[in-house]
């Protein structure tokens, strides 16, 4: 390499300048959970996939990644569904219809959840993991019929509460979902099940990290191929872009590799700890 | 092959300064060499060498003229291509939201003279990693942009030098408009010069220079090999990455965790680490935002903070997290080794903690688990 051989295109906009946003609809869902529906102030809407994160900004106090928790459909606003666990969060859920935020993205890795089309397909969700999950949720919903079966596990902390409570009663009312709660003894009734089939079977887990590693235990350890067992990590996405370091674990850059990861992909990452 | 004497050192930083650049060369300043605008010889550190071991530094007089009689500079190109605080984006309050406002490119490109091959193999590593992936750092982009580099050869290596282990040289080997090789002897001070670019060549013709002789040529590669042959420090890169990933439960740890003071100073010095966080800052009438990219490091207690606590708490996860992340995932995220061997870290490390003695700590600890090698002992 020369000195001068590095072309870099220095005239867009950088990818740290995040895009004001409106906030056209608030739902508090919790008493620390909100979800903000958002369109841009100018241009389209950003194209993402599922699974994917932005990273909001609100005005004078920071930015942080959240993922997507709506929005697919064309002309459907953005979606983000942010629990109130810090100075920007709190700020982000504090706002109100017509607001303006930053949004910068998307980013990361997605679900790919139609790769279980034709088999089984389980959302595993641990409180605000929901979020992430239902635009593949949505996904199936719409595509039920490509599917054998879907199962929904879904547990939350003591007093966290419960999200979207009225559409998981819709899913396994109305599109033949099996949804338990509690994913523990959920999981336990899924690989206890006659019919439980660990070759048919897709996972997609968000949660914290000990709920989604003892899950992907136990689907592995009863044959499921890890590589059809997908986490989405949580760690200090700063940037989102994979150049400002902080979400690194070992090699693997979070908020470009991840956060969805299959499981074989996370055991030599998860076996040390502090890693 | 041309030659050039002293004088038209003077030439060349005039020539560049015509040119529209801002030429950046070494200079002593608070008992170091750093970089630093200069405007020809009299601001280079003529006769100054160096003494580096680790955690030990010191300018020493050379007795004699060299312009570039030391070793690694306190810090490579870094902090000019990217500096510790940068602007990203001004972001002002209007009554339909925001208006965003990016700062412009800096108008003048930069010009180094001075620049080791450790500094050219750290610039490499960061184009690879800041401008060569699905996102570019835009900043980083702007300002390496039209760089001109006189490199320069390392005449006296010091004693935490180890660029020859890391694949380096002495001698520049590439990304280079123009090296010299400087020549004190009885044939006079002297410059040998090597054209690496076009560019290169036509502020080369504007410069007095004469046709090498075949003496000179000789002398360079005599000055060359001995300097070779008399790095400070080496490290056995043989399967290191593998070997770093594999000795992550190592006691070692602890060992290397009882001297470190996660001060950062490796991270701050080191230049190819690239770690940032960026920090928005408003003013007291809550109507602007600043938007800047500020150097982070690893060993930063904050720094792997996610709501509910840190990731790596204890000091030994940060300190393997950076000599892990130096000599084994760099090679991974990016097919590069993270360390060009510089020393750097080693020289400028309070508690005199050494990378190169780690790793072969860490071999040790791995080829016979009942050994651990009592780093600590061996600090001079």
């Amino acid at each position: 390499m020369t000195a001068t051989d590095v072309a870099a295109d220095v005239t867009a906009p950088g990818p740290m300048t995040p895009r004001p946003y409106r906030v056209v609809a608030r739902r508090q869902d919790t008493h620390d959970t909100a979800t903000l529906d958002l369109i841009p102030l100018y241009g389209e809407q950003a194209h993402w996939r599922s699974g994917q994160f932005m990273m909001l900004y609100a005005f004078g106090v920071g930015e942080i990644a959240v993922s997507i928790s709506g929005g697919a459909l064309p002309g459907e606003p953005l979606r983000h569904t942010i629990r109130d666990v810090g100075a920007v969060s709190h700020a982000l859920t504090q706002t109100k219809v017509g607001d303006v935020i930053g949004v910068r993205g998307p980013f990361g890795t997605s679900w790919d959840a139609m790769d279980a089309v034709g088999g089984d397909l389980m959302f595993i969700a641990g409180g605000i993991g929901l979020a992430p999950l239902r635009p593949s949720i949505l996904e199936a919903v719409r595509r039920r019929g490509e599917f054998r079966r879907v199962i929904l596990l879904y547990g939350s902390r003591p007093g966290e509460g419960f999200l979207f409570t009225d559409e998981i009663e819709e899913w396994e009312r109305l599109h033949g979902f099996t949804v338990h709660q509690g994913v523990r003894a959920g999981l336990a009734d899924v690989v206890n099940d006659p019919s439980f089939d660990p070759a048919m079977l897709l996972t997609l887990a968000c949660g914290p990290d000990i709920m989604m590693e003892v899950a992907a235990k136990t689907l592995t350890d009863r044959a499921v191929p890890p590589q059809k067992v997908r986490l989405s990590l949580e760690r200090s996405m700063h940037c989102g872009i994979g150049l400002c370091g902080h979400c690194q674990l070992r090699e693997a850059f979070m908020c470009v590799d991840g956060p969805v990861f299959s499981y074989d992909q996370l055991v030599p990452l998860l076996a040390t700890e502090e890693l | 092959m041309r030659t050039m004497g002293l004088a038209a050192i003077d030439e060349l930083v005039a020539v560049l300064d015509g040119a529209g650049y801002e030429v950046f060369g070494p200079r002593v300043r608070d008992g170091a060499i750093v970089l630093a605008p200069i405007s020809g010889v009299a601001d280079l550190p003529r006769g100054v060498g160096d003494e580096q071991d680790a955690a030990r530094y010191r300018l020493r007089d050379r007795g004699d003229d060299r312009l570039f009689g030391y070793a690694a500079a306190a810090q490579g190109l870094k902090p000019v291509l990217f500096p510790s605080d940068e602007l990203l984006v001004r972001i002002r309050k209007t009554p339909i939201g925001f208006d965003l406002e990016e700062p412009e490119a800096p108008a003048r490109p930069r010009a180094f003279l001075g620049a080791r091959d450790c500094d050219l193999r750290a610039l490499a590593v960061h184009d690879t990693v800041l401008s060569s992936r699905e996102f570019a750092d835009k900043s980083y982009g702007q300002r390496r942009d039209g760089v001109f580099v006189v490199a320069v050869s390392c005449a006296d290596p010091c004693g935490t030098c180890f660029c020859v282990s890391q694949g380096g040289s002495p001698k520049p080997g590439d990304g280079y408009d123009l090296a010299l090789t400087e020549l004190v002897d009885d044939a006079g001070h002297r410059f040998v010069v090597e054209v690496g670019s076009e560019r290169g060549a036509e502020v080369l013709a504007q410069v007095t220079t004469a046709e090498a002789a075949e003496s000179d040529l000789a002398a360079v590669d005599a000055q060359v090999a001995e300097a070779t042959a008399s790095m400070g420090r080496t490290l056995d890169t043989e399967g290191l990455p593998e070997l770093m990933f594999a000795a992550a439960d190592s006691p070692h740890w602890d060992t290397v965790a009882a001297r470190c003071l996660a001060c950062t100073n490796c991270t701050l010095v080191c230049p190819t680490c690239f770690c940032t966080s960026v920090e928005d800052s408003t003013d007291l009438s809550m109507s602007t935002t600043e938007r800047h990219r500020v150097w982070d490091s690893c060993f930063g207690a904050r720094f792997s903070y996610i709501h509910g606590g840190v990731v790596r708490a204890s000091g030994k996860s940060r300190y393997r997290q950076w000599i892990t992340h130096k000599l084994a995932g760099y090679q991974q995220q990016f097919g590069l080794s993270g360390c060009v061997g510089c020393g750097r870290c080693i020289t400028w490390c309070p508690a005199a903690i050494d990378i190169t003695a780690e790793a072969a700590a860490l071999r040790a600890s791995l080829a016979d688990p009942e050994t651990d090698l009592e780093t600590a002992g061996e600090a001079r």
